[in-house]
C-alpha cells in the first residue's frame, strides 16, 4: 500500500486527486447552505413573512425562547427580527457610505498627491489598519470612545428625555459606525488603489496635455475609469461590515432596539444590535431548540446577503476585465 | 555610405529623469483646491488613526504587561490579584493557528495547482474560483455556526466531547481549527495562484522537453519556485486566524483555561476546549464576564504584536513581486 503511494503518480491520477481536493470547496459551500437552512427552517416555518417585521421587544422574545428550554411550544418560536435587521442595515450602510468617500480620497492621495516618502509610510499603514483584529478595535471602542461619548457628547438632559425607553450610555450607533468605518476602509482603499494604478497612463496624460490640473485629470479620467472597481470595493466592504460580530457586540450597546431617525440628534446615540452580534451572544444557549432555530435563521440571512454581495462584486468587476485589469 | 563603427561602445540610454511638475495651486479653481486639501486630510488622518491605535495599545500594554501576567495560568477569581495571567490563551492561539494553517495550506495549494495547471473542465475550474471568493466573503460568524452544526453530527464525535445522552458537543481545538482553515484558505489560494501564473510558460516547456510528466514538473519545478508565495499566503492566513474571535467564541468554547478532554495527553488536548488571546481580550473587556481592562490591554498588546509580526513577515519573505504593496490578496479582500 505504502509502496504504491511512493511510486511516481501518473498524470491522470494526479489530475483527478487535485480536482477532487479543489471541488471540496464547492461541497463545503453546499453543506454550509444545507446545514444552516435545515436548522433555520423551524423559525421561518412558525413565523412566515412576519419574521422580517418588528414585533415588539426582540430581547424579550429571545429571552422567552431561552426559558422555553428543551420543549418549546409553537408560541416560543415567535420572533420579529426587524430591529436586528435594521441595526445591520444602519451600521453597514452608514459605514460603507462614509468609508467610500473617505477611501476614494485616500486612494487618490496615495496614487497621485503623496510625496514618495509619505507613500512608503502610508501603504504599510493601510495594511496595518486591515490587520488589526476586530477585538482590539472593540476594546479601544469600549474603553476609549464610549466613555468619551458618554461624558462629553451625550448631555444629561438628553439621557433623561429618553430614560423610560432606552438607556443612553455612550454605546450605540455613533461609536459603532466610526469604528466600523475605520475597519472597512483599508479593503476599499486597496481595491481602488489597484484600479487607479491600472488605468493606462496615456489616458491621464492626455487629459493633462489638454491643460487640466492634476486633480481634474484624476477625477475626470482615472476615477471615472475605475468606477467598477470602486463599486466592487464598496460591495466587498459591505460584506465585511455585515459579518462584523465581535467589535459591534462590544460597542453597539447590544440592545435589540431599532434607532429611529425621527429622534433627531438622539438617533446617533441610540443603542442597537446587528444580526451577527446576536449570533455570538446567543451561541451559549443553542441547546434550546427555539433559540437554535432563531440563531440559525439569522445566520441564513447573513449567508444569503454575503452570497449576494459576492455575486454583485463579481458583476461589478466585469467591465474592468475589458481593459485587462484584474482586481 | 558604410556605417563606421563608433569608437566608444554604445552606452545604454538612461531613461529621462522624472521631474515634478511645479504646478501652482494658485491657478486651480477653488473647488479643486478643496478637493486637494481633502485628499491630504484623508491620507494624513489614516496615518494618525493608525499611529494613535499603535501608540495607545503600546502605552497601555507595556504598562500592564509583566513576566508574571504572560507566564502564569489564568485562574477563575473575582479578584484581579488572583486571576492569574494568560499563558493558556497564548498556547491556545499558537495551537489553533498551527492546526488551522496545517489544514488550509495543502488544500489551498492543491486547489491553486489544479485551477492553474489543469483546470479542466473549465466550468468546474471557474466554479471553484468563485467558490473560494464566496468563502472569502462569508462572515466568520456564519462559518463558526455552520461548523457547530456540522461537527455536532454523530459521525464527527471523535473530534470533540460527547455528553452522556450521546449529544456531541462539537467544540474543540480540532473543530475550531478545521473551520479556521476556511478563513486562511482564500489567502493561501490567492497567493499561490498568483505565483503559479507568474511562472513563465517556457519554464514548464523546458521541463516537458526533458521528458518530465506534468505532475513531475509541478513537484520539481513549479512548487519550489512558488514556495515564497505559499509562505506569504500562509503568513497572512495565520495572521487572520490569530486575530479571529467569532470562531473561538462559538467553536472553541472560549474558556479561561485549556481543558483537555480524556486522558490521552496529545489527543486529549486537541479534543478539549480552550481559549485564545482574542477570546481572552473579549471576555476581559467590559463587555465580557471578566471585566479586567488591565489584563485585556496586556493581552491585546501581545495579540497586536503577533498579528503585526505575521503581516509584515510577508515583506521579508517576498521582497519582489508586490508592486503597490496594497494588492487585495494581502488584505484578505
Amino acid at each position: 500500500m505504502l509502496d504504491r503511494l511512493r511510486e511516481p503518480w501518473s498524470d491522470q491520477r494526479a489530475e483527478r486527486t487535485l480536482g477532487a481536493l479543489a471541488s471540496l470547496v464547492l461541497v463545503l459551500i453546499a453543506l454550509m447552505i444545507i446545514f444552516v437552512a435545515i436548522r433555520a427552517w423551524p423559525s421561518f416555518q412558525h413565523n412566515g413573512l412576519g419574521w422580517f417585521t418588528g414585533r415588539g421587544d426582540i430581547d424579550e422574545q429571545i429571552g422567552r425562547q431561552v426559558n422555553g428550554g428543551a420543549n418549546p411550544t409553537a408560541a416560543d418560536y415567535r420572533i420579529g427580527a426587524w430591529p436586528l435587521i435594521w441595526g445591520t442595515i444602519l451600521t453597514t450602510g452608514l459605514a460603507v457610505g462614509i468609508g467610500l468617500c473617505f477611501s476614494v480620497l485616500a486612494a487618490i492621495f496615495i496614487v497621485e498627491f503623496s510625496p514618495g516618502g509619505l507613500r512608503r509610510v502610508i501603504v504599510p499603514v493601510v495594511r496595518l489598519l486591515a490587520a488589526v483584529p476586530s477585538v482590539i478595535y472593540g476594546l479601544i471602542g469600549i474603553l476609549v470612545l464610549v466613555p468619551f461619548v458618554n461624558n462629553h457628547l451625550v448631555s444629561e438632559g438628553r439621557k433623561e428625555s429618553v430614560q423610560y425607553v432606552i438607556n443612553l450610555s455612550g454605546t450605540g450607533l455613533l461609536v459603532s459606525v466610526v469604528i466600523l468605518t475605520v475597519m472597512i476602509t483599508p479593503i476599499m482603499i486597496a481595491i481602488i488603489v489597484d484600479a487607479l494604478y491600472a488605468v493606462p497612463r496615456g489616458w491621464k496624460e492626455g487629459a493633462v496635455a489638454l491643460g487640466v490640473n492634476r486633480w481634474r485629470a484624476m477625477w475626470t479620467v482615472s476615477v471615472r475609469a475605475a468606477r467598477p472597481a470602486i463599486i466592487a470595493g464598496a460591495v466587498l466592504a459591505c460584506a465585511r461590515a455585515l459579518g462584523e460580530a465581535i467589535m459591534l457586540s462590544m460597542v453597539s450597546g447590544s440592545k435589540g432596539f431599532a434607532p429611529n431617525p425621527a429622534d433627531g440628534i438622539t438617533f446617533i446615540f441610540e443603542p442597537l444590535r446587528p444580526l451577527a452580534s446576536t449570533i455570538v451572544e446567543d451561541a451559549e444557549s443553542l441547546n434550546a431548540p427555539a433559540v437554535q432555530a432563531t440563531v440559525y435563521s439569522f445566520a441564513l440571512l447573513l449567508l444569503f446577503s454575503a452570497f449576494t454581495m459576492s455575486f454583485c462584486a463579481w458583476l461589478a468587476k466585469q467591465p474592468m476585465k475589458k481593459y485587462g485589469i484584474r482586481v | 555610405m558604410a556605417v563606421t563603427p563608433s569608437a566608444e561602445p554604445l552606452r545604454p540610454l538612461r531613461p529621462p529623469r522624472k521631474r515634478r511638475v511645479n504646478e501652482s495651486l494658485r491657478t486651480w479653481r477653488w473647488t479643486d483646491r478643496i478637493a486637494f486639501v481633502l485628499c491630504w486630510a484623508s491620507g494624513l488622518s489614516l496615518c494618525l488613526i493608525a499611529a494613535a491605535i499603535v501608540v495607545y495599545m503600546a502605552v497601555k500594554g507595556l504598562q500592564f504587561l509583566s513576566f508574571d501576567v504572560i507566564f502564569s495560568r489564568p485562574l477563575p477569581s473575582a479578584d484581579q490579584q488572583g486571576s492569574g495571567g494568560f499563558w493558556d490563551a497564548i498556547v491556545g492561539t499558537v495551537l489553533l493557528t498551527i492546526i488551522g494553517i496545517a489544514i488550509a495550506t495543502p488544500i489551498a495549494v492543491a486547489t491553486a495547482i489544479w485551477v492553474v495547471e489543469y483546470g479542466r473542465p473549465s466550468w468546474l475550474a471557474r466554479a471553484v474560483e468563485s467558490g473560494i471568493e464566496i468563502v472569502a466573503g462569508t462572515p466568520d460568524i456564519v462559518i463558526a455556526i455552520f461548523g457547530l452544526a456540522l461537527f455536532q453530527q454523530g459521525i464527527f464525535a471523535p473530534l470533540s466531547f460527547t455528553a452522556q445522552g450521546g449529544a456531541v458537543f462539537g467544540r474543540s481545538f480540532l473543530t475550531a481549527g478545521a473551520m479556521m482553515s476556511l478563513i486562511a484558505l482564500p489567502m493561501v489560494f490567492g497567493a499561490t495562484r498568483e505565483g503559479l501564473q507568474s511562472v513563465p510558460a517556457h519554464v514548464r516547456e523546458a521541463s516537458y522537453g526533458l521528458g518530465k510528466t506534468k505532475i513531475a514538473t509541478i513537484r520539481r519545478v513549479l512548487l519550489p519556485s512558488v514556495k515564497p508565495n505559499i509562505s506569504t499566503g500562509a503568513a497572512l492566513g495565520m495572521g487572520r486566524i490569530a486575530g479571529d474571535t467569532a470562531i473561538v467564541v462559538v467553536l472553541l468554547g472560549a474558556t479561561l483555561r485549556i481543558d483537555p478532554e480524556g486522558s490521552v495527553p496529545g489527543v486529549g488536548l486537541l479534543r478539549g476546549t480552550g481559549g485564545t488571546l482574542t477570546s481572552y481580550v473579549y471576555n476581559n473587556s467590559p463587555a465580557g464576564e471578566g471585566n479586567a481592562p488591565q489584563k485585556a490591554y496586556a493581552a491585546a498588546f501581545v495579540l497586536l504584536l503577533v498579528v503585526i509580526a505575521l503581516n509584515f513577515a510577508v515583506d521579508a519573505i517576498a521582497k519582489r513581486g508586490a508592486k503597490t504593496g496594497l494588492e487585495s490578496t494581502r488584505l484578505g479582500a
